[in-house]
């Protein structure tokens, strides 16, 4: 077990993640070691096929590693059963995914009242932390809405509601703007942004540099590998004096 | 940039001395390019040779006021009409390194777009929070300063693209010659790791 301190929210430490056996085994992840404190807005970049949605997957609690121990709010991962695995993720971490993973069936604000409700929440409770949420992406007046009612930015924007709802301290996101034009994708960030601000832990994967360049941190994949990191440091009025294009 | 046209706008807004000059165009343009006052008092002095500006007295502290003129204030109408001449590009230090990098055996041309892909990044990442800060604020003539960014961020943007086309088009090559030398050879061990990433 690695010494943590309490405002770790996800540390993965010497994470491999091996698709295949044998001659045909392919390497996702290479001896990754990330963390994430709360309050931290980290992308992460790299080209297609570079381990971007593996480590995300890990760090949810969707797959599990070859290799190395993935902890998330100092709970290895490791050790929890399918139930308690289940029981974490919805309670401390949102994913918004890639095709948004919405229910058909149910309204808006049921889709994002679903995972309090799962764990056990009241109803009228959960459909007022959902509103919140709706309120926060910019669409409570889309509440009763089902999704083929939806275009994909509305539809974006409830599944970014869903992983916020009630307070999650670690939101993931993978490649949460693509289906949006750049305004909608800009109030995407500002979501994100948003939730680090109020003490969340958030790692969004994203090829875009626009995008990855509101976070705190950015962390370079290549092959499975972390190659370089960059946070902002300087002020930006220094800066930009020096640029003196 | 054109600082001749820039005091002549500057002017035709009202007129002022040298150093007010300096202090307007910097607040302008969120002091993005900085104004030598040497280069002020130069371009002044040109532009009242042409009949562009004239010396207006002073302002009872010694600072010699300038006005615009008439030809002046058609200049700068020109000026603001006209699009920016594209017929000169700008030289652009990073397409002349490349360009020369990947001419040029023995360069690890990966190393230096991953390098400066990190900086450039890095200063995206100072922008955006830059202007994140401007618009929470929402100060009264903030608008110029906003601009500014944004055409700062897009053109990072547009840098950081173009460093991953450049490397989409060295891994294309790579794996070209990989299969090449596959057919020929038998498998490298470069072509091998390429061909494992294409199949995730």
């Amino acid at each position: 077990m690695s010494v943590q301190g309490p405002q770790q929210v996800l540390e993965l430490a010497g994470v491999s993640k091996t698709f295949g056996e044998g001659a045909t085994a392919v390497a996702a992840l290479r001896d990754v070691d990330l963390t994430i404190s709360a309050g931290e807005f980290v992308a992460v970049m790299g080209p297609s096929g570079s381990g971007k949605s593996s480590l995300l997957a890990l760090a949810g609690g969707l797959d599990r590693p070859t290799s190395g121990s993935v902890f998330v709010e100092s709970t290895p991962l490791a050790g929890l059963g399918l139930n308690d695995l289940a029981r974490l993720r919805r309670r401390a971490v949102g994913y918004v995914f890639q095709d948004f993973n919405l229910v058909p069936t149910l309204t808006a604000a049921e889709n994002v009242a679903l995972p309090l409700e799962l764990d056990g929440t009241a109803s009228r409770k959960a459909h007022r932390q959902a509103m919140d949420a709706l309120r926060q992406v910019g669409i409570p007046e889309l509440a009763d809405r089902f999704m083929d009612q939806m275009s994909g930015g509305q539809q974006q924007r409830v599944a970014i509601a869903r992983a916020v709802v009630g307070q999650r301290r670690l939101i993931l996101a993978d490649e949460p703007t693509g289906a949006l034009d750049s305004t909608t994708g800009q109030g995407v960030m500002e979501v994100l942004r948003s939730r680090a601000e109020a003490g969340a832990a958030v790692m969004l994967v994203t090829h875009e540099a626009r995008h990855a360049a509101w976070a705190d941190r950015v962390v370079f994949l290549r092959d499975g590998r972390i190659v370089d990191q960059a946070a902002a440091l300087q002020d930006p009025a220094v800066l930009l004096a020096q640029a003196g294009l | 940039m054109s600082i001749r046209h820039s005091l002549l706008a500057l002017l035709q807004d009202q007129p002022r001395y040298g150093y007010q000059l300096r202090v307007e165009f910097e607040n302008r343009t969120g002091a993005t390019w900085p104004l030598n006052i040497g280069q002020v008092y130069t371009t002044l002095d040109r532009l009242e040779r042409d009949g562009l500006v004239s010396k207006d007295g002073d302002d009872g502290e010694g600072h010699v006021i300038y006005s615009i003129t008439d030809a002046g204030k058609a200049e700068v109408g020109n000026w603001f009409a006209a699009p920016v001449e594209r017929n000169n590009p700008p030289r652009n230090e990073l397409a002349i390194k490349l360009a020369l990098a990947v001419t040029i055996p023995g360069v690890d041309v990966q190393g230096i777009i991953q390098a400066q892909r990190v900086a450039s990044i890095r200063a995206l990442q100072d922008y955006t929070k830059a202007r994140r800060d401007t618009a929470t604020s929402q100060r009264p003539g903030d608008t110029a300063w906003l601009l500014v960014i944004d055409s700062l961020i897009f053109q990072t943007e547009a840098e950081v693209r173009w460093l991953d086309l450049c490397e989409a088009r060295m891994v294309q090559q790579a794996q070209s010659a990989g299969q090449a030398r596959r057919t020929s050879t038998g498998v490298t061990e470069a072509a091998a790791a390429l061909h494992a990433d294409n199949r995730r």
